[in-house]
């Protein structure tokens, strides 16, 4: 009898040790960090205007027909300023398109700074009121689509791309979609 | 230097922690007589250790020490010197050097009240106690030491506290909700003794029952007052949020709520005794689970403290330790303890089991909501939010079936009542209250019963019925007595903290619903000489002015505030710009009522010296907070009650005649 | 690096202490009530813990500014929710949908009070007083099992 109700009495440390694992499990993961809804999905379409030229318009026809990369950044962005030359050097050394999407940010600003620092994009799109952004599920720039050449996103990045993101996280996805891309030897 | 002193201090407090950890126990099993001695010696030098630490780091601010990290990152030579204080507690590592100090407040405390307790029974409490100050000054010490040095890099000033907590409510606000969280310690180490012991008999309840009370008393005004400095310093009129910092700090109130009534059954009806030394673990459990969710980053939170994983994983492994230890001891050992089960069906013990049915599930509502982001997290790929719509709905649905069966329970008898009987004897006053909160729901309404809202009605009624039953109980208890007035003075004083602790829950439940539905909230420009009718108080903007504040830059505006052109007050929000850290704060500004309050916040300036401001007028808001003085009232005079005092009184008279008699 | 962090958390605080004050036209007070009612619902996707009502970050500017022309547009609050759901996913619904997912968090806390009722009614309902003793008769085959 005191073994049948040692089992009830045990229920307590049972639940308690599954709560233990679970935190366990979250404690490394960053809490404010979202998952993107659009993994799986076509780019959201657009009509906007090219940062460089506010008469022409871009839409998603105009996106790249192979992998490319979609960076979401803006001037007013602290973390974009650190990101902003490893896309330089990146986009100098590998074939991989990158397309600059230029997030609730002044037009003029934006080209100073890309004069000054370095294009790396193919081209800029000038999202000034953050309606593809939005559509996009932005919530903090910088932020990096991973996008194939059918135009189906394939994974997000937020937060700054680095030597070290770049190499475990972004070239590993790229190589996926298309091999020749990641391929430095052959293009230098 | 003085650092390196307040380190050393803390050092010897760890030593002493770990001594009086483990040698009271072997005291208590060998029943060596100098071990139990050493465990009440040993309690009174850990705290004046942890009090001298504790006095080194607030010294180190006020001299504005810069060469401490903590006190470089959170003050300013610009802080005026009450806020320097304050600011020991104003993060992370000094609030935890707080929780310590308070820690071994209790100790000390446990072992100068406990002189009636047998002396065994004294030091296992005391060393359990001592046992959960070593796993939390170790914490302290090897992760979040508050004296390390900025060395060689001394700045020249600090980084400043953050400005929404240069505020009064900080300075009172932490300590007291510490002295509740820990205080539930005291509980856990009496019902780990008592396992330990295999005595949980009503004794053990007995000497549970006002410590419990005691730290109830603390969490209910320290969680009060955290809510009311959110009410006014945060500027968005928000009183609640269902945070999980906030979830935090209720999990362990609403357990020990429930801790409370069933200690009762224990002591009075040995009834429930297994369960209720599961809740005694599970509240200070909560409040350990709390430290966790806090500290360790887990969970995103407006309050929450840096996110700092080895912390996590510390306080992870200390709660599995210290929560996983004495589940498997009650496993063990509740499993022989008998409770008695003389009663049936109507009665007063099933009563409380069902309040602490209906508590442990509004726990468990509160818990799984907090949790569930995490499991959401750990199981699937996406990401989920739980917050007031689902906290609001699932808490009510738990709660008003508590309010609505506590005018009974206050009066049915234990083992047996007759329902019928009982029913009878409420039945016209439940309906005058129904009558009532119609009439008062209808005025606040606007004078019709168009759009009432169905909750809004069903609150008020709740509320009244439990003020209205607990005039009743009064009303049959004291006709037991000779005279009306012989018959109040004969119902004993922790009757009267209940009464007064349950009126002081229907006080906040009336304060809640009625500020949650006829809150009238508006954005509004206004420009200097204009008057802005918000439904019918008229908001006059009389003048404008820039000021300079000890450590800050003020805008601050001059409104009259009128209701159909009676004036009410003249209301002077602030918005702020404190030097150091350059943020900018709003301060609102509030003309308190007992039965509204209207609040001005400062938005931001528009064109023309025009403003953005946010009035609020807040019917009842102040219940909130009134009623939670009621039951810390209430909960003051229960644990005053003079059973307490009078076995140790006794016992001291017998101690006297042995002593005489050798 | 730890600067950096502090100063991370000095300006998340600071967005915290800033009450948000705009003021919008609506049509009807239907649609303002509609407004702040969904507002006070939706998550700040950048924040740490807010409604995009009580947040002053940019992005809650945007998503307000959206959700304020959907609802003069005569959107449904479910329309507007789906919107906000298909970009930033559950975790800006601060009302849980009840899906498989959340069905412990909608259903558990019923599930066990039930339990705990029918146990209780079951165990001590066939308990009666004994008319000549006063004591509590068990009527139960297995009565000093009964704990807790």
């Amino acid at each position: 009898m005191a073994n049948k109700k040692i089992l009830i009495t045990s229920i307590p440390i049972v639940i308690f040790t599954a709560l233990v694992v679970v935190f366990w499990f979250s404690l490394g993961s960053d809490p404010t960090e979202l998952p993107s809804q659009r993994i799986g999905k076509q780019v959201p379409e657009f009509n906007l205007s090219n940062l460089h030229n506010p008469e022409e318009a871009f839409t998603h026809q105009d996106l790249p027909k192979k992998p490319f990369l979609l960076n979401v950044w803006a001037t007013w962005c602290v973390s974009c300023h650190v990101e902003h030359p490893y896309l330089v050097k990146f986009a100098n050394q590998y074939p991989i398109p990158i397309i600059g999407l230029n997030y609730k940010d002044v037009r003029v600003d934006a080209l100073e700074y890309l004069n000054k620092g370095g294009d790396p994009y193919l081209f800029s799109i000038a999202d000034e009121d953050g309606t593809l952004g939005i559509d996009l599920g932005v919530y903090g720039a910088p932020e990096t689509f991973i996008v194939d050449g059918d135009g189906v996103i394939h994974h997000r990045y937020v937060g700054v791309i680095d030597e070290r993101v770049w190499n475990t996280v972004i070239l590993p996805k790229v190589k996926e979609l298309d091999p020749s891309l990641v391929d430095v030897e052959a293009t230098q | 230097m003085i650092p390196e002193l307040g380190n050393f201090f803390l050092i010897l407090a760890f030593i002493n922690a770990i001594l009086l950890g483990t040698l009271p126990f072997y005291g208590a099993h060998t029943n060596h007589k100098g071990l139990i001695q050493f465990a009440h010696r040993a309690s009174t030098s850990i705290f004046l250790l942890m009090l001298v630490s504790f006095v080194c780091l607030t010294i180190a601010f006020i001299q504005n020490d810069f060469s401490v990290a903590y006190v470089a990152n959170h003050s300013n030579t610009q802080l005026p010197i009450y806020y320097r204080i304050s600011a020991v507690w104003g993060s992370h590592e000094g609030s935890l050097l707080l929780w310590v100090l308070i820690l071994t407040g209790w100790i000390f405390a446990v072992s100068s009240f406990s002189k009636s307790l047998p002396a065994e029974m004294t030091a296992r409490v005391l060393g359990v106690m001592g046992l959960i100050a070593v796993g939390f000054i170790s914490f302290t010490l090897f992760t979040s030491n508050p004296f390390e040095r900025t060395l060689p890099f001394i700045p020249i000033d600090g980084a400043d506290l953050n400005p929404l907590l240069q505020d009064f409510g900080l300075i009172v606000h932490p300590p007291m909700l510490y002295m509740g969280y820990v205080g539930f310690s005291v509980v856990f180490a009496f019902a780990i003794a008592g396992l330990l012991q295999g005595e949980l008999d009503h004794q053990w309840a007995k000497w549970s029952r006002p410590w419990t009370t005691v730290a109830w008393i603390f969490m209910t005004l320290g969680i009060a007052l955290g809510s009311w400095w959110a009410y006014y310093e945060l500027g968005w009129g928000g009183w609640w949020f269902w945070d999980p910092v906030e979830n935090a700090s209720f999990l362990p109130w609403l357990a020990g709520t429930a801790l409370i009534h069933s200690l009762a059954a224990t002591e009075k009806r040995g009834a429930f005794k297994s369960w209720t030394v599961l809740l005694a673990i599970l509240t200070f459990s909560l409040s350990l689970l709390g430290t966790f969710l806090v500290r360790s980053g887990v969970l995103t939170s407006v309050h929450a403290f840096a996110n700092d994983p080895v912390r996590g994983k510390f306080i992870l492994v200390f709660l599995a330790i210290v929560v996983g230890a004495s589940l498997i001891l009650y496993a063990i050992q509740s499993s022989k303890v008998r409770s008695k089960s003389n009663y049936t069906l109507v009665s007063r013990e099933i009563a409380i089991l069902f309040n602490n049915a209906l508590l442990a599930v509004s726990t468990f509502v509160v818990l799984v909501g907090t949790l569930h982001p995490l499991m959401v997290e750990a199981f699937t790929d996406g990401k989920s939010s739980v917050g007031p719509p689902y906290f609001n709905l699932m808490f009510s649905v738990f709660f008003i079936p508590i309010l609505l069966l506590m005018p009974l329970g206050q009066q049915i008898n234990w083992k047996k009542d007759d329902l019928p009987m009982l029913l009878k004897k409420y039945i016209w006053w439940f309906v005058s209250c129904v009558v009532l909160a119609l009439l008062l729901t209808f005025g606040l309404n606007g004078f019709t019963f168009e759009s009432l809202e169905p909750m809004a009605l069903l609150g008020t009624i709740l509320g009244l019925w439990v003020i209205a039953g607990t005039i009743k109980y009064i009303q049959l208890q004291s006709a037991k007595g000779k005279t009306r007035w012989a018959g109040m003075r004969k119902i004993s004083r922790s009757y009267w903290g209940m009464v007064l602790a349950h009126i002081g829950v229907a006080v906040t439940t009336l304060g809640v619903v009625l500020t949650s539905y006829y809150s009238i909230e508006k954005d509004i420009r206004i420009e200097m000489g204009e008057t802005v009718e918000v439904e019918e108080v008229s908001v006059y903007f009389k003048d404008f002015q820039n000021i300079q504040g000890p450590n800050y830059i003020s805008s601050k505006a001059i409104f009259e505030v009128s209701n159909s052109g009676d004036f009410i007050a003249e209301l002077k929000p602030e918005k702020r710009r404190y030097n150091a850290s350059q943020m900018v704060m709003t301060e609102a500004a509030i003309d308190p009522g007992l039965f509204r309050d209207v609040y001005i916040a400062m938005g931001e300036p528009l064109n023309n010296g025009a403003w953005a401001i946010r009035v609020y007028y807040k019917p009842f808001v102040r219940w909130i907070w009134l009623g939670a003085i009621f039951m810390a009232l209430g909960g003051i005079l229960a644990m005053t009650d003079k059973r307490y005092r009078e076995k140790k009184f006794k016992k001291k008279v017998s101690e006297e005649a042995v002593s005489n008699g050798q | 690096m730890k600067k950096f962090l502090l100063a991370i958390s000095l300006l998340l605080s600071a967005q915290l202490a800033e009450a948000v004050i705009e003021t919008y036209d609506f049509d009807n007070e239907e649609q303002e009530q509609l407004y702040y009612e969904i507002i006070s619902e939706l998550r700040c996707p950048k924040c740490q813990n807010q409604t995009i009502a009580d947040s002053d970050a940019s992005l809650s500017r945007d998503l307000r500014f959206i959700v304020q022309q959907k609802v003069k547009a005569g959107e449904t609050k479910g329309q507007i929710l789906n919107y906000m759901q298909e970009r930033y996913g559950d975790f800006v619904l601060y009302d849980p949908p009840v899906q498989p997912a959340n069905y412990i968090l909608w259903f558990s806390p019923l599930i066990i009070f039930l339990i705990i009722l029918v146990v209780v009614v079951i165990r001590v309902g066939r308990r009666t007083i004994d008319p000549e003793t006063g004591d509590v008769k068990m009527n139960d085959t297995h009565s000093n099992e009964k704990g807790e």
